[in-house]
């Protein structure tokens, strides 16, 4: 299948600092994918390289089956959305939608047609004439998408498009771009350092750490079965719990007692020979109340912090030394200083190599 | 909105004393003696023999004056309209990651740091036949070169106004180069992604954006240009003839050499309106964006409580 965007082998030095390491990426034609990572992982320097704003120390990028490592952006066919906005702020809304398009030379009738099609779809139609100065910021970031979107180009960046709007903006903007991908089917690539963002709108997540793609995979892959601890702490809120242990001929030790995990769906055959390991429990994996009995892991454990969330409740209790939390239905949430039961399923977890950190 | 109440430090009013005698026995008492003194037929010394409007009658009446009012107007605009291009044009030069900026923005920045009065000698010497660059040119054998605009009634004040630029290009560009640098990076992306040419995002997105800059930096050359003396001094002494004079030589002149106190001061209480028209406008713009500031302020307030009504 021919890819949208293509890249090929991709590394990118400032000085003797390696951001990008000979990195590999395929995005296939309508696909929105999220480079997910904490700052500083390189992702917001890959997707400058993508649109031509850096120049790479070594590699290939394709789009739409060119190769278009050393062609200007305007060249790359591509649109991006910037944090900052980025509008012109001297020029009215329908000035910074229509300049490039202007410099570009195309004629006043598809300029208008174009213009109106992108505020038709953004719902700016009544913000035309305005200055952006005059407009909020949920209303400028639609108008930096409708910059892009006049372009009529193949593929969509967005460069944390929504991290300076407040909570509530934010989800009603993130709704309308995973709307905007469905309705236009273009290609869209898209750096966050928020997951719930990551989560909610991309096809496939890469999660980045020092330059290099950790994992690559649909949201639901990368939330259940996290290929190392880096992915696994790093995605879900409350973070998933790690406790130590040591596996041996299918079974795994944690705090003196054995577990029988050989129902669980190893990486490579039975889990390899006998190795320190980490358990990793989702903290809405673990089970209180009625349902305790029936867990093959049960410990006894002290509520310390109680956090209401309305629909749910994350308890804070410790494990081992170390700090356990879990995720409760707020009904039957337990109170602070409350002595009770957890149990969970050391099948639905993810066992983690404790030297390389990897799945196994 | 009650008023905010605004409290005196005493020791920070001790501190200032000084400065507040000085603001307003230099400042406030001196412009209105000056005034006071343009009404009399002061001569040599000041005296109060009040004779109304007639020193500023005869003002008007001085082709001394009127050439300076002119030469003013010329100097002003020549060498702002300049300082203001080459000033941007550097700075945009400035803003290209070229190597030893530092020692660029230095060499730039310097004639700014010297006196005028070392500025127009050395400007003299170069416009001067005998000493600069018409006899240099002559020596390399083209006897017939004649390059000496001082020694020109019709030209002397252009030379005047290239000291000028010369001398103060250097800070603009410091000032332009600063608001260049404040322009959001990420315009600049947006602008390559768009497929804007650079020479047409810095003339049609970021000289937009600096009106800030601007604005500073011409405040400055205005307050330069009114106030400009020791150039001519060092230049020309006002001539050939009257034809470089300018209204602050005009009023040294008159007060000193001249002995016409009265007159002097009716020609200084002149250039004091200009200055006076200067500062109302800023006052206005200052004011306009304030309150267009707590305008949206207030705006903003009120947003949240309609939202919170509507999210319970």
């Amino acid at each position: 299948m021919e890819h949208s965007v293509s890249v090929k082998d991709l590394s990118l030095n400032f000085g003797a600092v390696n951001v990008l390491q000979s990195m590999n990426l395929d995005i296939a034609p309508g696909e929105f994918l999220v480079l997910l990572g904490p700052s500083g992982c390189g992702k917001s320097t890959l997707l400058n390289c993508i649109a031509g704003l850096l120049d790479v120390s070594d590699g290939q990028i394709f789009i739409s089956g060119k190769n278009v490592t050393w062609e200007e952006p305007k060249d790359r066919g591509i649109g991006m959305v910037f944090q900052s906005y980025a509008l012109y702020p001297q020029m009215s809304v329908r000035k910074n939608l229509s300049f490039g398009l202007q410099v570009a030379g195309f004629k006043k009738e598809e300029i208008d047609k174009r213009i109106a099609r992108a505020s038709e779809m953004l719902q700016i139609e009544p913000l035309l004439d305005r200055k952006p100065a005059n407009l909020s910021g949920g209303q400028r970031q639609r108008v930096a998408i409708g910059r892009a979107l006049v372009r009529d180009v193949d593929v969509f960046l967005f460069d944390e498009p929504l991290s300076n709007l407040d909570a509530k903006l934010r989800s009603d903007l993130r709704v309308e771009i995973k709307r905007l991908h469905q309705r236009l089917k273009n290609t869209m690539i898209y750096v966050t350092h928020d997951q719930i963002e990551a989560m909610t709108l991309a096809d496939r997540i890469a999660i980045m750490k020092s330059g290099v793609i950790q994992q690559l995979d649909a949201p639901n892959v990368i939330y259940n079965k996290p290929v190392n601890l880096f992915v696994a702490g790093f995605i879900g809120s409350p973070s998933m719990n790690f406790i130590n242990g040591r596996f041996e001929n299918g079974t795994v030790t944690l705090g003196g007692h054995n577990f029988d995990v050989s129902r669980y769906e190893f990486e490579t055959g039975q889990g390899g020979t006998a190795q320190d390991v980490i358990l990793g429990v989702r903290p809405e994996h673990v089970v209180i109340g009625p349902g305790v009995e029936s867990q093959p892991c049960q410990f006894e454990a002290e509520i310390e912090i109680v956090e209401p969330m309305g629909a749910e409740t994350v308890a804070w209790t410790k494990l081992a030394g170390e700090t356990f939390t879990l995720r409760t239905n707020s009904e039957t949430a337990p109170q602070t200083g409350q002595k009770i039961r957890i149990g969970f399923d050391p099948i639905r977890s993810s066992i983690f190599d404790a030297q390389s950190g990897t799945r196994i | 909105m009650a008023r905010r109440r605004i409290k005196i430090n005493p020791m920070a009013l001790i501190g200032l004393t000084p400065m507040i005698a000085t603001a307003v026995g230099v400042f406030v008492i001196c412009i209105i003696y000056s005034i006071v003194l343009s009404f009399t037929n002061s001569r040599l010394l000041p005296n109060f023999e009040f004779i109304g409007f007639a020193q500023y009658e005869r003002l008007w009446e001085t082709p001394r004056w009127l050439i300076s009012v002119r030469n003013i107007w010329l100097f002003g605009f020549f060498s702002i309209a300049f300082n203001m291009i080459f000033g941007y044009l550097l700075a945009v030069f400035m803003d290209q990651r070229i190597k030893q900026e530092d020692a660029f923005r230095t060499i730039f920045l310097y004639p700014f740091a010297m006196s005028l009065v070392v500025t127009g000698l050395v400007w003299q010497w170069i416009m001067d036949p005998n000493l600069g660059f018409q006899s240099a040119v002559r020596n390399m054998g083209f006897t017939d070169f004649r390059f000496s605009p001082l020694t020109n009634e019709a030209t002397a004040i252009y030379g005047v106004i290239v000291a000028g630029i010369w001398n103060g290009v250097g800070v603009t560009m410091a000032i332009l180069l600063a608001g260049l640098r404040g322009v959001d990076e990420e315009v600049w992306k947006a602008a390559r992604v768009d497929g804007i040419p650079t020479w047409k995002t810095y003339l049609f997105i970021t000289l937009p954006m600096m009106r800030g800059a601007f604005i500073t930096a011409f405040v400055l050359q205005c307050v330069g240009v009114v106030r400009v003396y020791d150039l001519i001094i060092a230049m020309t002494q006002g001539g050939p003839g009257i034809s470089t004079q300018m209204p602050a030589v005009f009023v040294i002149q008159h007060i000193s050499g001249r002995s016409n106190v009265g007159l002097g001061m009716a020609a200084a209480t002149m250039m004091l309106l200009p200055i006076i028209v200067l500062i109302a406008i800023q006052q206005y713009f200052a004011w306009r964006s304030r309150r267009r500031a707590a305008g949206i302020g207030a705006a903003v307030a009120t947003l949240p409580q309609a939202q919170g009504v509507k999210a319970s």
